[in-house]
């Protein structure tokens, strides 16, 4: 495989705006100059189902999938979601994860529990994990909403791309009337 | 200029840059956005049809009238299309006329994974595959063109991978100058009557050996040598995957799919010791080629299952011996329960399968949403086949069955699909007397593929004011006599039509009529007063639980003692309908 290439899964529950998330990554990438595929699934994901979309960037980028056991970071929107995907990371990955849950149908109908300890369970086999209040910190930027953008900020200071650019892409992606809230949303992230 | 574009976003773009003039389609994942882009071009008179055979016929009339025209579906709706595609093989265009077909390998959104070049093959139409979004643009462009050059209908197949993929496209400007659509009489070739229909035959014929020579020498086929050991024939998506799990090997990268280009294939062939096909689902090319008497492997590799990856693609390569890969290390997640897709808080549905499973009924179902009734705790659904099959198949279900089976039988389709292919099934019930029950659940929306306009909508794909189906009335005229309406919020109301109507020695319809609660606007869904569990009150007795409303959530008690029942305010609608399951008063409006 070509080891110019980054690979980034963002994980989470349908209806969470991974879509929107992906998207601005992808933008910036190509703003960057870099080559960049991005892949996922609509239809059933949409009603409450599992997630994933792939981005890739780098100088040519040919499959828009990334490789199984090739990620080199996983942003995770939901805990029990980040978790179920982390076979397609590589060993020593960066995984990046809202400390959000959303129970899904058999927690729901009481017929299983909510996996415990997963942060933990994480760490142990990923060390350089990252776990961020997206909600906490969203609400003092001034809208839960912008809980994503709290995640793509803490994501962004992994990769190498430069402030302005990230800029540009906000400005070019999120409605105007929430655009300030989402660029405060965005500084908060990359504090972290 | 540059953008990322989906590859359907990038489809849209192409028939733009193309000069197409009327564009026309049924929504099916994963074909639905190129029209829903398609519409952001005002040059282009875009809308939808009721099915995917009405929006092929209504290209090929624009067709007939002398403009570009584009038709767009997802792989099994070029099944209800194929009619008129077999027909228009013959016929040629005037305009451009091109089909989109989106192919699903993996079904990640279909009841089957059919494979359309089968269709470019048996209809003897041309087929482009592109790789990619900036191919998508690209090559829609070209299959207008090849459409007036060869005067056939050109056929461009994408699939869930190419169409909800994203990649940088460079955006161009529309063409000019082409002529200005007009009626011309030309009998011979449009009016298709055996005696017509003889002459062009062999006529498409020869068409199929000059596309297959142009093949050999289009830009779109392509050949890229790096070694003279191994060599790979692939297309689309493919293409990607075989260059990332294969960097060294020679590429014979296909851009039109059917008909081969044979003498670009021979040599090829001659340059590779070893010569594979790698492609998705069936051994299409690589039958081709081994018809042509060349050496080749193909599924002795790859599966006919599902879709490839480069990790696939390494991994058959690995286990035949042609490739080395080194092992790595795999992280490994304990199993963790799983997160399907559910119906939505608020869903008009839901109270609709609850009742029909505690009614005992035998669920011939349809495609929609409400599919994810067979899902549990509902369990309401029992067969699923294909668009409009629900009434059909149940009427010819009570046929075969004892009177008191009879009885249980109950046909459920949505709004959209009723008039998509249901009509001709209720039509056949009435006119044939099968005693079933059809429930028509009206959401006023085509709901699965993201809320697309429907002829009982009311509006056009542009947002235009139009005419409305009366369903209930067009129930009527097509012989049902019992014809009844239900709120499916009202779980007693409900529970009573389906019971009266279910021992009804009669075909009967139910219609419900709630609005998708995604739908926003005036006149439309609503939301009710939020509602909360007054936790002194509950019971922890689990009767809200059997609807599978995502907004419920049951908490154990951590002392052991029963649990209790919470809602989630964010998630809930209003709608109730644990409120009238909950035989405590446990479940009020919130404070």
């Amino acid at each position: 495989m070509d080891n110019a290439i980054t690979n980034i899964l963002l994980v989470g529950v349908g209806g969470q705006g991974i879509l929107l998330a992906s998207e601005i990554l992808s933008e910036a990438f190509m703003l960057a100059g870099f080559d960049v595929k991005k892949s996922e699934i609509h239809g059933m994901s949409q009603r409450g189902g599992s997630v994933v979309s792939h981005v890739r960037f780098g100088k040519e980028v040919f499959s828009p999938v990334v490789p199984e056991g090739q990620g080199d970071i996983l942003f995770g929107f939901e805990l029990l979601e980040t978790y179920r995907y982390l076979s397609l990371l590589k060993p020593g990955a960066t995984v990046v994860a809202n400390d959000y849950k959303i129970a899904p149908p058999s927690v729901l109908l009481g017929q299983a529990g909510y996996p415990p300890a997963l942060p933990e369970k994480i760490m142990a086999k990923l060390p350089d994990f990252l776990l961020v209040d997206g909600q906490g910190l969203a609400l003092k930027a001034g809208d839960v909403r912008a809980a994503n953008t709290v995640m793509l900020g803490a994501v962004s200071k992994r990769l190498q791309i430069a402030d302005a650019v990230w800029q540009q892409a906000l400005e070019k992606m999120v409605p105007k009337k929430a655009l300030e809230i989402n660029l405060k949303a965005f500084a908060m992230g990359r504090e972290l | 200029m540059k953008e990322i574009l989906s590859g359907n976003e990038a489809i849209a773009r192409g028939a733009y840059e193309a000069g197409c003039l009327v564009a026309s389609a049924y929504p099916g994942t994963p074909s639905t956005e190129i029209l829903e882009n398609v519409i952001n071009y005002k040059e282009i008179n875009a809308s939808w049809a009721p099915n995917e055979k009405v929006a092929l016929e209504v290209a090929i009339g624009a067709s007939f009238g002398g403009a570009r025209s584009l038709s767009c579906m997802k792989h099994v709706g070029v099944n209800v299309a194929a009619d008129p595609l077999f027909t228009a093989s013959y016929t040629g265009v005037k305009g451009g006329l091109v089909l989109i077909a989106a192919d699903d390998p993996e079904m990640h959104s279909s009841q089957n994974e059919q494979d359309s070049r089968n269709y470019a093959k048996f209809a003897k139409v041309p087929m482009l595959e592109p790789s990619d979004s900036a191919e998508c643009k690209e090559f829609t462009k070209l299959a207008f063109e090849l459409s007036e050059q060869f005067d056939t209908p050109v056929m461009l197949r994408s699939c869930t991978r190419i169409s909800h993929g994203k990649s940088v496209v460079e955006l161009g400007e529309r063409v000019t100058g082409l002529p200005t659509p007009k009626l011309v009489k030309d009998a011979p070739k449009l009016v298709m009557l055996p005696g017509n229909a003889r002459v062009r035959h062999p006529l498409v014929e020869e068409r199929s050996v000059k596309l297959s020579e142009y093949g050999d020498t289009a830009a779109i086929n392509r050949v890229e040598i790096r070694s003279s050991e191994i060599g790979v024939i692939c297309a689309g998506v493919t293409y990607q995957y075989v260059r990332e799990a294969l960097p060294d090997t020679s590429v014979l990268k296909l851009g039109m799919v059917w008909p081969l280009p044979h003498a670009l294939i021979r040599e090829f062939a001659a340059k590779v010791k070893q010569l594979f096909v790698v492609e998705e689902l069936d051994p299409f090319i690589e039958e081709q080629v081994k018809a042509m008497g060349i050496a080749c492997q193909g599924k002795e590799l790859t599966t006919l299952c599902g879709e490839l990856s480069p990790g696939r693609i390494q991994a058959a390569f690995a286990k035949a011996g042609i490739i080395k890969v080194a092992a790595s290390d795999v992280i490994a997640a304990e199993p963790v329960p799983p997160r399907p897709p559910n119906m939505c808080p608020g869903c008009p549905h839901r109270g609709v399968f609850y009742q029909l499973n505690r009614a005992n009924a035998y669920v011939t179902g349809d495609i929609g949403c409400y599919t994810l009734g067979f899902m549990p705790p509902l369990n309401a659904m029992d067969t699923c086949v294909c668009m409009g099959a629900s009434i059909s198949m149940g009427s010819g279900m009570v046929r075969a069955l004892p009177p008191e089976e009879q009885k249980r039988v109950v046909a459920v389709i949505g709004d959209s699909t009723f008039l998509h292919t249901g009509i001709n099934s209720l039509m056949e019930m009435a006119w044939n007397k099968a005693p079933a029950t059809v429930i028509i659940l009206d959401n006023r929306i085509t709901a699965m593929t993201g809320r697309q306009e429907n002829p009982a909508s009311g509006f056009t794909l542009a947002g235009e004011e139009t005419s409305e189906v009366n369903i209930p009335e067009l129930c009527r005229v097509l012989g049902i006599k019992h014809v009844r309406v239900v709120d499916p919020y009202d779980l007693d109301a409900t529970r009573l039509a389906i019971e009266e109507e279910m021992n009804r020695p009669e075909p009967s319809v139910i219609i419900t009529n709630r609005p998708c609660c995604l739908i926003k606007g005036a006149g439309r869904f609503e939301k009710g007063k939020i509602l909360e569990v007054d936790q002194g009150k509950c019971t922890g007795c689990k009767a809200c639980l059997r609807i599978g409303c995502p907004a419920i959530e049951w908490k154990p008690n951590p002392d052991g003692n029963k649990g209790k029942a919470f809602i989630d305010p964010q998630l809930c609608t209003g709608c109730t309908v644990c409120q009238q399951l909950c035989k405590f008063n446990a479940i009020g409006g919130r404070k």
